[in-house]
């Protein structure tokens, strides 16, 4: 064995037992440094004759690379256990809760109310709005219902000193709304409505929305498949039965009730609809003989009761956390 | 309208079952409401007579009958009701009926003696029935006959909830009418013939000229008795629509309303005092009307009257001294019309309406006031004899029925659906609407019990409603496609909604009326908007800020245990103007109270306070910075409240609840709100791109102390009313109080970040900046922190 080949070995052992990095180092400095051992042997070539020391300097320079390979080697395993230690040492409970807040949420009737706002966005109707004190004249009279009319008593009303009322339907928007405006108009108007009433089914409070769509051939078959459509995508049944069942409002003629056939196949009743009556268009400035048009109501919150199976209107106006959270 | 489907199918008997024929109401616009059958099911009753009635030796209640039900044998049954006697005929159940409850009937023993069946109450059966233990059938009942035949109840009560446009449907008549109509069944009308005077005796009848009575049908009729009793089969009638049993002649001017839909009303002749004028009632006059009201009668009030007093209120209620009673020998009939505009509202107004009232306000038809007295007066001879006196019909104006022209084109266009001119016509005919048809339709005349026909529109509805709303297709609507607007700077109320909701607001829905207090305690408002009819006394005005529903939901949750309580509502505020008109904004209002975030393992429990609110005003308002002035408000923490100014403009208002109300309220701790017109979270503005400079920017920082008073507002504004352009961003980004700092001073640092467009700045040049803005913060109180 040559002089080279115990001293790699020497070296490769020393390496192979160095306990840690500082060691590891003392032991490269050992052979590799300014006066080590590999080191001196090199210095020592300029002695020997040029064939001899070409083929000497190969083999210290291979003994050089084997000894720095061992190193590298070795001093990769020092860092990937370090590393290891370091990161054992750091690990978190990754099922501690997040910090800080957490979202709340809206309230079950208006995420009805958007839901179905958005849903005849994508048809095309705009949202209107409208005042909730209102006077005799939008609440009642421009819808066709005058004074004395039997049809006041269907609804139980809300008086303000002064004369007016807490509006008992969103119809009154869709007067505002054709008083501004011209044909075409689409538009649905969801908002708060009063009447004098209250009990598990009815509120003195609830919400309503009003549907119009007012151009120049709009018909009854118009009414049917919109009112439809809005129905299966609201509700997502396809199949969903609908039916429209002739009915009395003062401000349509042809009137629809619109029932629903739920699951447990009984009809329910969803909301009102009908064709635009000519006065009420008269009595906003609208031609009925060159435009007609269809109008719907629907109660939000019963919506909101039917989709999320709420048994009881007033759970929505008791605003307990525990019920409005299970929402979010 | 409540009435039986057997009296329906006395007159029109369409080959429908009962759920088919309410159906076909409900699917016709009379809205059927329920069905209840008459009786519960049971079967094996019939009538038996008690032949013996023996006392039960072991037992002092029960009785050993001996009963004939027709079989020719006796039958022993013990019976334990009080008025079990020889002779009466009571429904009898015998061995394998099943009564309702499916209690089963067999023969037993009972107290050592066989029974052979058991005698029924109506209790028992499901009937109701007046009487004290067995149910008493009359006399002359069948012994033998099933009991559900001999009391017809194998019957369905319908209730229909008739809409005010169809009063022609709120009679028997009317029903059996539509039903004849919508299945082309045979009609079995009345065979209502003119009853022949048998005494001159009659009453004059006036109507005045301004009173709005278009018909006065009257009859004397003289000697009748008013003490006999009405036969059951008519009672059976009234009890099945809703209606109790009074007396003879009252129960006949009930049945001729149910049956032909005409109100009629019967006087007692001794009371009238001359003739009768139908007039206006003039101002003071006074009735007592039969429900025992006295009314001050008003010039707008019709009334029957005569020559000395008023004896009814037309069309809405008789008079309590004037009414027949069965005491009376000699009555008057009334039969009558009055026009719907003169009924409509009085009984809203009075507070009281009838049966009379109902029909009349939705119109009576008004070619039927003769047949209807008519057939009354047969009633009356045959139920309580008497000598008829002849008919008196008096007319005044009665309604025009104007012709209305219908085109097919429009019902075309109107229903999406094109019918043929004959189908039209057919449907014509069949709802008895007189036409001629002409090159673009028909022009119709409605019938005299129509009052809901005046406009091709309606015509159009009728067409439809035979025709069948189900007949009509769905068609998926063709229209112009257009898109809806969107402005950007505009934040739409949906996101106004999320942004909250991802801040940990929970939304809310409160009532609008609220209590009184809440109005004074929240928003200093001592003149709200009043409701003259308040559901309940804490709901009576109209609220002007949402505080006090927040307020309450925040208590209400305390009391349900949820003590970290983040609420927020959007609605609109009432404020009354001086001119009396009402201003209804929209706002949106929060609420925070306890800790800034759920109780957890990574975050200190500190409480939800002035800043927080703040935080989550200024999100709302972003990216617009408004302004936060010192305010008073009484709501709020004197100490702890700000308005909050957008262009120089209150917007709204945040603050700590005021102690006060703490404690008035039950809350534990102050909680924090605010309140912002909607407007200002929504209004934010489009984006204004600035350009990006490429030089460094430099910071400095400025550590000034100044007194507490001082507000950090005060310094800014300072400084920045001398900062050039290059300053691109003023901070505040510390505040200390303590070890440094005297006592009543506060160290506040703020960051100066300089920067400009066109070139890298000089030390001297920001120095000059920074000492420029240090001397405007001094001349403001303020000294550099050392």
């Amino acid at each position: 064995m040559s002089n080279v080949d115990v001293i790699l070995k020497e070296g490769l052992a020393a390496l192979d037992a160095a306990a840690d990095l500082v060691e590891l180092e003392q032991v490269k400095a050992r052979y590799l440094g300014k006066s080590g051992a590999l080191t001196e042997l090199l210095k020592q070539l300029g002695k020997l004759s040029p064939e001899e020391r070409k083929s000497a300097g190969a083999t210290i320079n291979a003994a050089k690379q084997a000894f720095e390979t061992r190193h590298n080697e070795v001093r990769d395993g020092f860092n990937a256990a370090k590393l290891a230690a370091q990161l054992a040492a750091e690990s978190l409970d990754v099922t501690l809760p997040g910090r800080g807040i957490s979202p709340a949420g809206l309230h079950p009737v208006t995420l009805t109310l958007e839901r179905i706002t958005g849903l005849f966005a994508t048809m095309g109707f705009e949202v209107a709005d409208g005042p909730e004190i209102e006077s005799d004249f939008h609440n009642f009279q421009a819808l066709n219902i005058p004074e004395n009319h039997p049809a006041r008593a269907m609804q139980d009303t809300f008086y303000v000193e002064g004369g007016d009322v807490l509006r008992t339907h969103t119809s009154p928007i869709q007067v505002r709304y054709m008083l501004d405006n011209q044909p075409p108009i689409k538009i649905v108007a969801p908002g708060r409505v009063y009447r004098v009433d209250s009990d598990a089914t009815h509120s003195p409070m609830f919400h309503q929305m009003e549907g119009l769509w007012i151009d120049q051939n709009v018909s009854f078959a118009d009414l049917k498949a919109t009112i439809t459509e809005f129905l299966r995508r609201f509700f997502e049944r396809d199949d969903m039965q609908v039916r429209f069942r002739p009915s009395f409002f003062p401000f349509t003629e042809t009137s629809a009730e619109i029932d629903v056939l739920d699951e447990q196949g009984r009809w329910l009743e969803v909301g009102g609809s009908g064709m635009v009556h000519p006065n009420v268009l008269r009595n906003v400035g609208i031609d009925p003989e060159k435009y007609t048009g269809f109008a719907f109501g629907i109660g939000l919150d019963r919506f909101a009761m039917l989709r999320y199976g709420v048994n009881d209107l007033r759970l929505f106006f008791e605003n307990d956390l525990t019920f409005l959270k299970q929402f979010n | 309208m409540q009435f039986s489907e057997q009296w329906l199918r006395s007159r029109v008997n369409p080959s429908l079952s009962t759920d088919q024929l309410s159906y076909l109401l409900t699917m016709a616009g009379l809205e059927v409401e329920e069905v209840n059958a008459a009786a519960p099911a049971f079967s094996g009753v019939v009538i038996g007579e008690v032949k013996e009635c023996e006392k039960h030796e072991n037992a002092d209640r029960l009785r050993v009958t001996k009963v004939d039900v027709g079989t020719g044998e006796l039958v022993q049954i013990v019976c334990g009701a009080p008025n079990v006697a020889v002779g009466v005929k009571v429904p009898c159940a015998l061995p394998g009926a099943i009564l309702p409850g499916d209690f089963r009937i067999k023969p037993t023993k009972m107290r050592g003696v066989e029974s052979g069946g058991m005698l029924c109450s109506g209790k028992e059966l499901g009937v109701p029935d007046e009487a004290d233990g067995l149910m008493l059938l009359p006399a002359d009942a069948p012994v033998g006959h099933n009991i559900r035949d001999y009391l017809g109840l194998d019957d369905s009560l319908f209730t229909l909830k008739i809409t005010p446009n169809r009063a022609d449907c709120l009679s028997v008549r009317g029903i059996a009418r539509e039903v004849a109509a919508l299945t082309g069944s045979a009609l079995t009308a009345w065979d209502i013939a003119a009853v022949a005077p048998q005494t001159d005796s009659k009453l004059t009848v006036s109507i005045a000229d301004n009173a709005p009575c278009g018909r006065y049908v009257g009859r004397v009729l003289k000697n009748v008795n008013a003490a006999a009793p009405t036969p059951e089969w008519m009672k059976r009638r009234l009890e099945r629509s809703g209606l109790r049993s009074i007396s003879a002649i009252v129960d006949i001017t009930n049945y001729i309303l149910l049956e032909q839909g005409q109100p009629m009303h019967a006087f007692d002749l001794d009371k009238i005092d001359g003739g009768i004028t139908v007039r206006m009632a003039a101002a003071g006059e006074k009735l007592v009307c039969l429900n025992e009201k006295e009314i001050e009668l008003t010039p707008e009030l019709m009334v029957i009257a005569d020559a000395a007093k008023p004896l009814a209120i037309a069309g809405i209620m008789g008079g309590l001294d004037s009414g027949v009673t069965t005491a009376s020998r000699d009555i008057f009939l009334e039969s009558a019309f009055f026009q719907p505009e003169a009924i409509a509202g009085k009984a809203r107004a009075l507070g009281f309406g009838s049966d009379s009232s109902y029909r009349y306000e939705r119109g009576v038809d008004f070619a039927l006031q003769t047949e209807a007295i008519e057939r009354a007066t047969a009633l009356v001879l045959d139920i309580c004899g008497g000598e008829p006196g002849p008919l008196t019909e008096t007319v005044s104006a009665l309604p025009a029925r104007a012709s209305v022209a219908v085109r097919t084109a429009r019902v075309a266009k109107v229903l999406g659906v094109t019918l043929a001119a004959d189908e039209i016509a057919a449907i014509f005919t069949r709802l008895g609407l007189s036409f001629e048809q002409n090159a673009d339709g028909f022009v119709v005349s409605a019938p005299s019990f129509r009052f809901d026909i005046a406009i091709e529109e309606d015509l159009i509805e009728e067409i439809a409603r035979v025709y069948g709303y189900d007949n009509i297709p769905a068609n998926a609507p063709v229209a112009a496609q257009t898109m809806l607007p969107q402005p950007e700077g505009l934040r739409v109320r949906s996101e106004v909604r999320r942004l909250l909701a991802g801040r940990d607001f929970q939304e809310i829905v409160s009532y609008a009326f609220v209590e009184e207090k809440w109005e004074r305690d929240f928003a200093g408002n001592t003149n709200p908007v009043r409701l003259i009819n308040p559901i309940a006394s804490q709901m009576s005005v109209m609220r002007s800020s949402l505080i006090g529903g927040l307020v309450d939901t925040l208590a209400a949750n305390l009391n349900r245990k949820h003590s970290r309580v983040r609420v927020f509502e959007i609605a609109r505020v009432f404020h009354k103007q001086a001119d009396g008109s009402v201003q209804q904004p929209e706002v949106v209002a929060g609420l925070a109270h306890g800790s800034r975030v759920d109780e957890q393992w990574g975050s200190k429990a500190e409480r939800v306070d002035f800043y927080d609110i703040k935080a989550d005003v200024e999100a709302l308002l972003y990216p617009r910075v408004a302004e936060y002035r010192k305010a008073a408000h009484p709501a709020f923490h004197p100490g702890r409240c700000a308005e909050v100014l957008l262009d120089g403009a209150v917007v709204g208002v945040l603050g700590e609840l005021h102690p006060q109300w703490v404690q008035a309220y039950g809350l534990t701790n102050a909680p924090v709100l605010f309140e912002l017109a909607a407007c200002a979270a929504e209004q934010v503005g489009r984006v204004k791109l600035a350009p990006v400079s490429k030089f460094q920017p430099v910071r400095r920082d400025l550590a000034l102390v100044v007194a507490e008073e001082v507000s950090a507002a005060t310094l800014q504004q300072a400084m920045l009313a001398v900062a050039p352009e290059s300053v691109r961003e003023l901070a505040l980004f510390d505040l200390y109080r303590g070890k440094g700092v005297d006592e009543g001073k506060k160290s506040l640092a703020f960051r100066i970040v300089l920067q400009a467009a066109d070139r890298t700045l000089v030390d001297d040049e920001v120095e000059q900046v920074v000492a420029a803005m240090l001397a405007a913060a001094e001349a403001a109180g303020a000294v550099l922190r050392a």
